[in-house]
């Protein structure tokens, strides 16, 4: 994988080379088919450098990759008095990646009634993340000889 | 519990009648409305609209239609919600039968029983099905648990069951992983993902997301070699393949599993199209199409994944729109295009699609390539216009816009289109 040439000419950016607390760590950019390897060198407390990228978004990504990871998640939950029996849920902005088992296992035993619409607010800020987990279609109230009993 | 009961206008017949009402069919019909189509029926044989966008809870969608990313549940119904306020009517748990080449529509559901439409045009925009182990002849025992990954997405995502306790995925298409981490997540180990390619099939993104953050092994060049179970599945034998893709059996293992995902494909439902009797290009699996995506039965529409299996709905809703605009003007009285340039496969390149256009609109042409090229990448329309880009690869459909100004200086009647490493072009 090629150096980025701006920015292999800024020598405020080259990290020193006898740094010993700076370490490697290599992630796979997911921005376009290219999925460049992208080695980010960085300290506990910053990226130095981030190397392998083709374009600005792939630094960007290797930095906040490796800074704060960020994954949106999608469920579904139990619902009754509908007619189907899950409602599909997701978080309203990319929790941490270390989070998701954890949200997704929160979420595994909840139950909502119908009706429910789009953009209704499940749980508010889920495990401390600061995010609400909201539903993502509508689901009207039927009557009771056609709904589906939930799970 | 039908959407709509009663159609408003089976007696009198349709302007445009859509079949299906996926991400295509329904900005068909919305494209229809925009060129001034009145009469418009939205067709689904599911008991609500929507297609397989409903169980696609991930998100993923809306970057292009919407400039904002959302799931699939959510772009189904931002297209309804339009579809409703343009007043088109839409039937649901129905199924079409049959469409003559007089466009003469057999419809049959509960609330209208077995009834015959007519329609100046018609939008063909059934999708897709997955491939399934008939289509590879995986051999073995035939116990439940092995299963399609969309069919196993289905049932965990809208009828709430689990499809097993441990599992195991043929096919790294992005169905396959979505479904790895989906299933993952509801609490089912699952113990590999195997890819006949020595490269993954689906995109990086869910590479990354659904398989390397979840510790999810993905085994490529392995495949599927043996399934064992009386009733239920209960042990897989996988093999590695060599470079022909033959599988090497003293190499295989066996894993023990309950249940198999297969996420080997999606080929196009166009069975009413086959029987139509239009012209299918036999690598697509689908119609022939012209640049407003016509079929070569005039009248006759098709777009989205009954045409071409696209990777994100985005595009289909696109073309489908394209096709409904047509459908819907020629309808009301438009003239069509005089599409005399034929577009074909040149090097490096599966398909393309549309299949003819004409010398003075803008078109979109979208096309699969059939290797990697993980470097600077050519891409050219025959001598009328080319443009580099930096890497391709088969998962990832690329596209071109053609302007009529690129036609200005040239008569000819073929254009082939290309996919070559760029420093390898002598100019």
């Amino acid at each position: 994988m090629t150096r980025h040439p701006d920015r292999a000419d800024d020598p405020d950016r080259r990290s020193p080379a006898s740094d010993s607390d700076v370490s490697t760590h290599v992630y796979l950019c997911t921005g376009c088919p290219l999925g460049c390897r992208l080695e980010v060198d960085a300290t506990e407390e910053d990226v130095v450098e981030v190397r392998g990228f083709n374009c600005r978004k792939g630094e960007r990504y290797g930095e906040q990759e490796h800074l704060d990871p960020r994954r949106p998640l999608s469920t579904t939950i139990w619902i009754e008095g509908a007619t189907i029996r899950r409602v599909p849920v997701r978080t309203a902005e990319p929790i941490p990646r270390d989070q998701v088992r954890a949200v997704a296992e929160a979420l595994r035993g909840l139950r909502v009634t119908a009706p429910v619409r789009r953009g209704d607010v499940v749980v508010a800020d889920i495990l401390g993340t600061g995010i609400d987990v909201i539903v993502t279609r509508d689901l009207p109230a039927v009557s009771p000889h056609n709904q589906l009993p939930a799970g | 519990m039908p959407f709509t009961a009663e159609p408003r206008h089976l007696e009198a017949g349709y302007d445009v009648v859509v079949v299906g009402a996926g991400p295509a069919g329904m900005a068909a019909a919305l494209g229809a409305r925009d060129r001034g189509a009145e009469r418009i029926l939205l067709i689904d044989r599911d008991v609500e609209p929507g297609g397989i966008l409903l169980q696609c809870i991930h998100s993923g969608f809306g970057l292009h239609a919407f400039d904002e990313e959302i799931t699939g549940p959510e772009y189904a119904q931002r297209y309804l919600e339009q579809v409703l306020e343009h007043d088109i009517d839409v039937l649901t748990d129905a199924y079409v039968m049959d469409v003559s080449s007089e466009r003469r529509i057999k419809v049959m559901s509960p609330t209208v029983g077995v009834t015959g439409l007519d329609a100046r045009s018609v939008v063909l925009a059934m999708g897709a099905r997955e491939r399934t182990r008939g289509a590879i002849n995986i051999p073995g025992d035939r116990p439940s648990g092995v299963m399609t990954a969309g069919l196993a997405q289905r049932m965990v995502n809208i009828d709430g069951y689990l499809p097993g306790r441990r599992a195991a995925i043929l096919g790294s298409g992005d169905i396959g992983l979505i479904m790895a981490r989906r299933l993952a997540l509801e609490g089912v180990e699952v113990v590999g993902v195997f890819e006949l390619l020595p490269h993954p099939s689906g995109l990086t993104r869910n590479i990354v997301q659904c398989l390397d953050d979840l510790d999810i092994p993905l085994h490529l060049s392995t495949t599927v070699v043996g399934i064992h179970g009386r009733d239920r599945l209960g042990r897989i034998t996988v093999a590695p393949v060599d470079d022909d893709r033959q599988p090497l059996l003293d190499r295989g293992w066996d894993v023990d599993v309950d249940t198999l995902l297969l996420s080997i494909g999606l080929i196009p439902d166009a069975e009413l199209a086959r029987d139509l009797g239009v012209l299918f290009d036999p690598v697509t699996g689908g119609p022939v199409v012209s640049g407003t995506m016509e079929t070569t039965l005039p009248g006759v529409y098709a777009a989205g994944n009954v045409v071409h299996v696209n990777d994100l709905a985005d595009w289909v809703s696109r073309e489908a729109r394209l096709a409904g605009e047509w459908a819907g003007a020629l309808a009301t009285g438009a003239r069509r295009p005089d599409e005399d340039v034929r577009l074909i496969p040149g090097d490096n390149v599966a398909y393309v699609v549309p299949h003819t256009i004409s010398r003075d609109g803008t078109h979109t042409v979208s096309f699969r390539v059939q290797r990697p090229i993980h470097g600077p990448t050519l891409l050219r329309v025959g001598e009328v216009h080319q443009r580099k880009v930096r890497a391709v690869v088969p998962a990832e459909m690329v596209t071109l816009k053609l302007a009529p100004r690129m036609f200005e200086d040239w008569t000819g009647a073929v254009l082939r289109i290309d996919a070559v490493p760029a420093e390898a072009v002598v100019r």
